[in-house]
């Protein structure tokens, strides 16, 4: 009897494994072919049927994305825009999901509906408002444009008031008891105990900040003002589209968010299993 | 430090929902007082009001003569240990016990050698740099004392500090907590529903009902002379039987009560007949459910010796000088001469 149910589960096992492999393949598979893709020519890329190993491998796809776009430039912008929106969301939307799990204020509800709401309206309804303020305070085409909006979420204040709502109010209190002020008792008693939630933010932020396209294209016009994500789509053309250098191109872009996970591989995992996001 | 605490005409309401009416208490300087009463009789309320964790809709708290209503938690040098200890867990055992003098901006030498003083009083000194998730219930609850004790305040405030530990264990912090009162001296409040820690600690109890006090006295003086139908029965382990009917009118009473261990029980003769329905063994004591014809069913305590079982005859006697007497309001009446209960 145990026997028939250890081969059962064998079998189950091995079933399970095999979805997954087959399902890893499929996920892989794609990048694969964009990284043998970068080492094609041209030719190679738009063969029939489809060739999956070029000929040769070659990095003149690597060399036409650096003399097509700024790379550096738009590298750095990307950079810059992650670790200030990263920042300065872990200190906003931290400092707001608190008040709203913890304190008590005048039309908290109704001011914690209104930040849903902002959630619930497809982004894209504030490129032309936003546009016309940065038009008027003269920020056209800069860098701090493209980060100024998102440097504050109702998403991030969103998850940040969940979590703070699951930590127990007998610690603030016992903080207070002993003697912490407000301040106090948020920064050392319970922003520590966030760390989760906060880790899972900054890395919902990162990806964002880093994959963000149309806002930078709405709002920039010299290239060398764009960041990666954007930068790489100029290389799309209109009639005709160089796919090698478009996949060297993406692959550069993706590289520091591939090294990002992999360092932070456990954390991401927590994140989404933290905040039902994927 | 003193720590005389004062409540006069408290009145606690959230919304619509009054949970305290009023509530006029004194407590003296170096007391143990214990707030008892049945859940959500705003016990715990009331110590948090005393605490400054809630605001007072009126009236007000006074702490050494000084009138803390509007005051922060912090300034009225009060500790508090929680029931659910309320332990920092991302901190040792040694930055948990220091964090008030921390915030108190006391120097680190001066935090060192208190925090080492609390541990060694606690038995603590081998935990310092453990966290409270590496720790037992017992422990941690010595942990939430000593983050208490080091601030040396004013009175220390318990709430349901042992609700979340094991009997063997919750009689041994008991005696701690117990001891520790007697070595510090400072006034303590205590808020439990464990009667049993109620009438073992306690200087001076106050039966809550209802965000009402019920009587404020001494553990001997609720057990012996409740004042009303709501003490009488809440005070005592098993419960006070009470007889209404012809035999209370008898008495001129409404209602007539009478303690388990007051009532003598014999299988051949007595003043009231019935059956046993259950009797625990708890080796010192026997309790029995005795069902009888007049008065349903009736407790009695008796000596661990006495064997008796499930649906034997036994008769009941009460000790007549023993009865207490609860009016229709459910207040307790004197006694008067000739007081007798059975026919």
């Amino acid at each position: 009897m145990a026997r028939v149910r250890s081969s059962e589960s064998v079998r189950a096992h091995l079933a399970v494994h095999a979805v997954l492999i087959i399902s890893a393949l499929a996920m892989v598979f794609p990048f694969f072919w964009q990284v043998m893709t970068t080492f094609k020519t041209q030719t190679e890329a738009l063969q029939v049927p489809p060739q999956l190993l070029p000929a040769t491998f070659g990095f003149d796809a690597y060399r036409q994305v650096l003399q097509r776009i700024p790379f550096v430039d738009m590298f750095n912008n990307s950079v810059l825009s992650v670790v200030t929106r990263t920042v300065a969301q872990l200190i906003f939307c931290s400092m707001a999901g608190y008040a709203f799990a913890r304190l008590r204020f005048p039309f908290r509800g109704t001011l914690f509906v209104m930040l849903l709401a902002i959630m619930m309206v497809p982004r894209e309804i504030y490129l032309i408002p936003q546009t016309e303020i940065m038009k008027s305070v003269g920020l056209l085409d800069t860098v701090t444009a493209m980060i100024a909006p998102g440097l504050f979420s109702a998403f991030g204040t969103f998850l940040m008031r969940q979590f703070f709502l699951t930590l127990p109010e007998s610690l603030a209190e016992a903080a207070r008891l002993d003697g912490a002020n407000r301040f106090q008792v948020f920064y050392l008693i319970m922003l520590p105990l966030a760390k989760p939630g906060l880790i899972a933010l900054a890395i919902f932020t990162a990806l964002w900040t880093w994959n963000e396209l149309l806002w930078p294209l709405v709002i920039i016009s010299t290239s060398s003002n764009l960041n990666l994500s954007a930068g790489i789509s100029t290389l799309s053309g209109e009639y005709v589209t160089d796919y090698p250098m478009l996949m060297a191109g993406s692959l550069m872009a993706e590289l520091p968010m591939i090294v990002l996970f992999l360092v932070l591989q456990k954390r991401f995992i927590e994140g989404i299993a933290t905040t039902g996001m994927k | 430090m003193m720590g005389n605490i004062v409540l006069s005409k408290v009145k606690k309401s959230f919304g619509p929902v009054t949970v305290i009416p009023q509530v006029d208490l004194d407590i003296a300087d170096g007391e143990f007082v214990v707030f008892v009463g049945p859940s959500g009789c705003g016990k715990s309320t009331l110590l948090r009001l005393i605490a400054g964790l809630e605001d007072t809709t009126s009236g007000s708290i006074m702490i050494d003569g000084r009138d803390v209503t509007d005051e922060a938690p912090a300034k009225r040098k009060l500790a508090m240990v929680f029931q659910s200890y309320a332990l920092y867990p991302h901190m040792t055992v040694a930055k948990n016990i220091a964090f008030p003098l921390r915030m108190a901006g006391e120097s680190a030498d001066v935090i060192d050698k208190k925090v080492k003083d609390a541990a060694r009083v606690l038995n603590l000194t081998n935990y310092l740099e453990r966290r409270p998730g590496q720790l037992s219930g017992g422990q941690r609850q010595r942990v939430a004392i000593g983050r208490a004790i080091v601030r040396q305040p004013t009175a220390f405030l318990f709430d349901e500090p042992l609700s979340n530990l094991d009997a063997a264990l919750r009689g041994t912090m008991r005696l701690e907590i117990s001891e520790l009162h007697q070595q510090l001296k400072t006034t303590m409040i205590y808020v439990t529903h464990d009667q049993v820690e109620a009438m073992t600690m306690a200087d001076k109890i106050v039966v809550l009902n209802a965000g009402n006090i019920e009587q404020v006295g001494s553990p001997m003086e609720l057990y012996q002379t409740p004042k009303n139908l709501f003490v009488a029965g809440f005070i005592g382990s098993p419960k006070m039987n009470f007889i209404e009917g012809a035999a209370a009118a008898k008495q001129g009473a409404k209602t007539v009560g009478i303690r388990p261990e007051h009532i003598a029980i014999s299988t051949t003769a007595g003043d009231w007949r019935g059956k046993v329905g259950v009797a625990e063994h708890l080796g010192s004591d026997t309790f029995i459910h005795v069902q009888t014809e007049e008065h349903g069913t009736i407790n009695v305590r008796a000596g661990g010796d006495v064997v008796v079982r499930n649906g034997d005859s036994v008769y009941l006697t009460p000790d007549v000088k023993r009865l207490h007497r609860f009016g229709s309001d459910g207040n307790f009446m004197r006694p008067h001469a000739g007081f007798h209960l059975a026919d």
